[in-house]
């Protein structure tokens, strides 16, 4: 990266958020808190069977109902000629179902809208809803992920075997060879459980219509305000782009989950034009947990070679995909080029080879959610390798270590496509040892099976992608967007500055962190940056926030628009001076020939003469404004060591994480503060899914624990405090040397806990267990198996 | 509809109401108090977490009617006109929210707590605030704050033998 330009540079700096005072004093503005006058208010009526044919849709006791607006079905939103829902990633023979806001003739999960009813208020929109009367005709479900492909009943006639597609990546013939030399081969059948992602804030939208001016405005949760508006516009719709606001304002977390385009803000954004007002919609939780795409659900067969030192010679992968009902936007990006990429880890494997069959299921569909992909690889590969250490009887560390890609090895290409950007792994490793001090905490944990206590430790060095994505090369994969990321900054007469990016901030404080990258980048200060994000009116066409892009990606489109308004100001600056442009020099926001710092120019002055423009060189036009498009030439690659210390009640199985201990290289950070945050809520989901969380449905495909009463979000009490700390390991992709942060404590708790439950009971020579590690799921493995060592 | 007067943030209102309305509608959708939140359906989330006659309820379960009578804050009421309360200055200086969206109902806990508990270990204040649910911050920063807001309050009124500092909703301490 460039020198700070500060001598006290924010750059780096554990800045407080200039977000906090509004959310603190309950003047945030999130989707819901907005109102128009006029506003009505949609409920849905939605299918509960899991898989039904809509025989007939009776309306008329609902339309009886007082302040009833409207009351739309999918019919008629066809008749109209609205579309379909598409995919935006594309594989080579995936079946492309069609999926209307508003199902036609079949409801395919439980929970799919089938109508909506608007109403002047929405507990009278609730009340009608009630009373529209659906005919159904229900249907066999296919529910089992495993058991999809040979069910008789098809969830979408083009899709014979429930099969959406089958994809591999790697070189077979040479894993099968890898595994015929192996001294060692270990393997391990490993469900990843289906997850909800459940942001506190459910999804709202509110669509209003001018038919004065022909503009639509849709106020929505999105984590990527432009992708909503070209996608329900271009091709939901049908409504021309430059008509078309989208705004996402303060938006309540995403984990994903807000990535997408949803039906219910297809519907609203019809609806209004329809009934000439504006539309309001927010989702019931238990609306959440049937309706937002949820996460991972995978079932894996995995296999691992060694040689009889514990080298890894191969890896083998067959995995079975649970998409859901409908292909959400980018589901099938998830568990291929998110989840098989990611098989080499930080290890060094000569030959890997993944297969991955994705099913169509009657649930809810699935999609990414933190992490996506990257999550999956590293439970299969982290459980795998520990596994392999436990039978070869190694320290589950010591193996690790021998087969990390060594730090002379980068830029390093794995046999899974990707180019790692840069890496060091074991003084991550080295830092987590030393900071738990893991001799002792081994001692501690012999004299603690002495006592009849079973105390585990799991270690999980774990890889992620970020950065994303090089749009050239992620079009050749499938995608059906480019993923760069836009910037525009402009500089006002006074030499104040608003930045506008694309990106979009949803708990990660864009608004400080890209403020200080501006004041450090622009040597002027802070609070003369304003950042600016979320609304389509405004802001360039961006690709928003997800993937742990924000600052790797939409952080330098800001660095190189600063670098061009800076070259402009080094002009005027010459003009004025009367020297070579190329002799301008510039440090805090000062502009000089170099060697003469005392005759400067401020910012400010440059900026007003560039608004003034009665003294420009003749070729500089006036104003002081930039815009940039940053298109990654690779991903960045974030790394780091995770290790949780567990204790498993033998009488409850209950399991208390009592020690957690987090080091992550991100590349440089902006805000240090900022970034451990994330991790902590990142280590939290993670440890959540290793632990506690699963959607599970029946063999009906009813959702058994759609609610938060039964799905088990962690309170404040079931989780410990965290030890975090950092290596750096600047990336050599963009000039700000960032790797990204969002989702590495998502990506590595899991294991890291699995593994440390696993460690636990391994007296009652129990090898593995699948997620969640529930209590009552260990106290029966304890039951069952019984303290071996008693035997 | 039903008569109801009771006070908001120290302003008195006076409405007729649905039996059926929640409070937390009341607030949002009535009196546009818009920083009171809805995360669930179920009074699992505490996003809607006020105090009614100072003492925290989820107003996500309590009916506008219940309130009648009665003084309410929400987190619109509770920092002056020049400062946040020490619970919200806290977690500024803790880093302890993201999003946002539960950062208010957790304030309005943490307030809560700290009345009933002015000196909480970490332990009581985990368990304090289990009925309020953060996505984005594992709790860690948000402990902390409390922990920071007790001290900041506990600094302000020194503990002296045989007296009792007592927090009002506002947090201004009193000493009996």
């Amino acid at each position: 990266m460039s020198q700070p330009n500060t001598s006290e540079s924010v750059f780096g700096a554990s800045v407080l958020r200039r977000e906090d005072a509004r959310f603190l004093t309950g003047r945030g503005r999130y989707t819901d808190d907005v109102t128009l006058p006029g506003t009505t208010y949609a409920a849905f009526v939605r299918s509960p069977h899991a898989h039904a044919r809509v025989r007939a849709i009776d309306i008329g006791r609902a339309q009886q109902v007082r302040g009833v607006r409207a009351i739309f079905t999918g019919a008629q939103l066809a008749a109209d000629g609205v579309n379909g829902i598409p995919t935006a990633w594309l594989l080579p023979d995936i079946k492309l179902p069609a999926h209307p806001p508003l199902a036609v003739d079949r409801a395919r999960y439980v929970g799919e809208a089938v109508a909506v009813v608007i109403a002047d208020n929405a507990y009278v929109a609730r009340d009608a809803a009630d009373l529209v009367n659906v005919d159904y005709e229900p249907l066999p479900a296919v529910v089992d992920t495993e058991g999809a492909a040979a069910a008789t009943t098809l969830v979408h006639d083009i899709a014979p075997a429930n099969r959406c597609f089958h994809w591999s990546l790697g070189d077979a013939a040479a894993v099968d060879a890898a595994f015929s030399d192996a001294a060692h081969i270990v393997r391990q059948r490993l469900l990843n459980q289906r997850l909800a992602a459940v942001a506190m804030e459910p999804r709202s939208a509110l669509a209003s219509y001018d038919k004065a001016t022909e503009d639509l405005t849709l106020w929505v949760t999105s984590q990527n305000p432009h992708v909503h508006r070209l996608i329900m516009g271009a091709f939901v719709l049908g409504v021309p782009e430059h008509k078309f606001r989208v705004i996402a304002p303060d938006v309540g977390g995403g984990f994903g989950s807000k990535i997408f385009i949803y039906p219910e803000e297809c519907v609203l954004a019809w609806a209004t034009k329809q009934i000439a007002r504006p539309v309001k919609w927010t989702a019931t939780r238990s609306e959440s947990f049937l309706t937002d795409a949820q996460g991972r659900d995978h079932v894996t067969d995995v296999e691992l070679a060694l040689d009889a030192e514990g080298h890894i010679l191969g890896l083998r992968v067959n995995t079975i995909a649970n998409l859901g009902a409908y292909l959400s936007l980018f589901a099938p990006c998830v568990p291929t080029y998110l989840y098989g990429t990611l098989l080499s880890g930080v290890y060094k494997i000569p030959a890997i080879h993944v297969e991955v069959d994705a099913v169509f299921t009657n649930t809810t569909p699935v999609d990414a959610y933190r992490g996506a992909g990257r999550p999956e690889a590293a439970y299969l590969l982290e459980r795998i390798v520990d596994i392999a250490a436990k039978q070869i009887g190694m320290n589950p560390a010591a193996l690790r270590r021998q087969n990390f890609i060594p730090a002379d090895a980068f830029p390093y290409q794995t046999p899974v496509a990707l180019q790692y950007d840069s890496g060091n792994y074991a003084p991550a490793l080295d830092l987590a040892l030393r900071k738990l001090d893991y001799p002792k905490i081994l001692e501690e944990q012999a004299q603690a099976r002495k006592q009849g206590r079973y105390v585990g430790i799991g270690i999980s060095t774990y890889i992620e992608a970020c950065s994303i994505a090089p749009s050239q090369v992620v079009g050749s994969l499938g995608a059906q967007a480019g993923l760069w990321e836009s910037a525009s900054v402009r500089v006002h007469p006074t030499g104040k500055v608003s930045v506008f990016t694309g990106s979009h901030a949803h708990g990660q404080g864009h608004e400080t962190t890209f403020a200080q990258l501006a004041s450090h980048d622009l040597g002027i200060p802070m609070a003369d940056v304003e950042i600016v994000h979320g609304d389509t009116a405004v802001v360039p066409f961006g690709m928003g926030s997800y993937g742990s892009r924000s600052a790797a990606v939409g952080g330098t489109a800001i660095h190189n628009a600063i670098g061009k308004i800076k070259d402009k100001a080094k002009r005027i600056a010459a003009h004025l001076l009367e020297a070579a442009p190329e002799d301008i020099t510039e440090e805090n926001g000062k502009y000089f020939v170099r060697g003469a710092p005392d005759r400067a120019k401020g910012f400010g002055e440059l900026a007003l003469t560039a608004y003034l423009a009665h003294n420009l060189p003749r070729d500089v036009e006036p104003g002081l404004e930039a815009n940039s498009f940053y298109d990654p030439s690779n991903f960045t690659f974030p790394f780091g060591a995770h290790i949780a210390v567990v204790e498993v009640s033998r009488a409850t199985g209950d399991v208390k994480v009592l020690k957690y201990v987090a080091v992550d290289d991100v590349g440089n950070v902006i805000n240090p503060m900022i970034v451990d945050g994330m991790v902590h809520g990142g280590i939290a989901q993670g440890i959540a899914q290793a632990l506690w969380e699963e959607v599970r449905f029946d063999d009906n495909g009813q959702p058994l624990n759609a609610s938060l009463m039964t799905y088990a979000v962690p309170r404040a009490d079931q989780l410990p405090s965290f030890d975090t700390a950092r290596t750096v390991t600047p990336s050599p992709v963009n000039p700000l040397g960032i790797k990204g942060a969002g989702e590495t404590g998502t990506i590595a708790s899991t294991p890291a806990v699995a593994n440390a439950v696993m460690d636990a009971l391994a007296p009652f020579g129990v090898t593995h267990l699948d997620m969640p590690l529930t209590p009552e799921k260990l106290w029966t493995a304890m039951e069952s198996a019984g303290d071996q060592r008693r035997a | 509809m039903v008569e109801i007067h009771l006070s908001v943030n120290g302003a008195p209102h006076h409405d007729e109401v649905e039996p059926r309305l929640l409070l937390v509608h009341y607030l949002r959708e009535t009196l546009g108090l818009t920083g009171t939140h809805v995360g669930c359906d179920t009074s699992q989330c505490g996003a809607c977490t006020v105090l009614l006659d100072g003492k925290s309820v989820k107003s996500c379960t309590v009916l506008t009617v219940q309130a009648d009578g009665a003084e309410v804050t929400t987190i619109e009421g509770v920092a002056t006109a020049d400062s946040m309360h020490p619970v919200q200055e806290a977690f500024h200086q803790e880093h302890g929210l993201q999003c946002g969206f539960c950062t208010p109902g957790m304030v309005m806990a943490a307030i809560d707590l700290l009345q009933r508990t002015p000196h909480p270990t970490d332990e009581q204040i985990r368990t304090g605030l289990d009925g309020n649910m953060c996505r984005c911050t594992g709790y860690h920063n948000i402990v902390k704050a409390v922990k920071a807001a007790s001290e900041k309050l506990a600094a302000e009124v020194p503990e002296r033998p045989g007296r009792t500092p007592i927090h009002t909703p506002l947090g201004v301490p009193i000493v009996q």
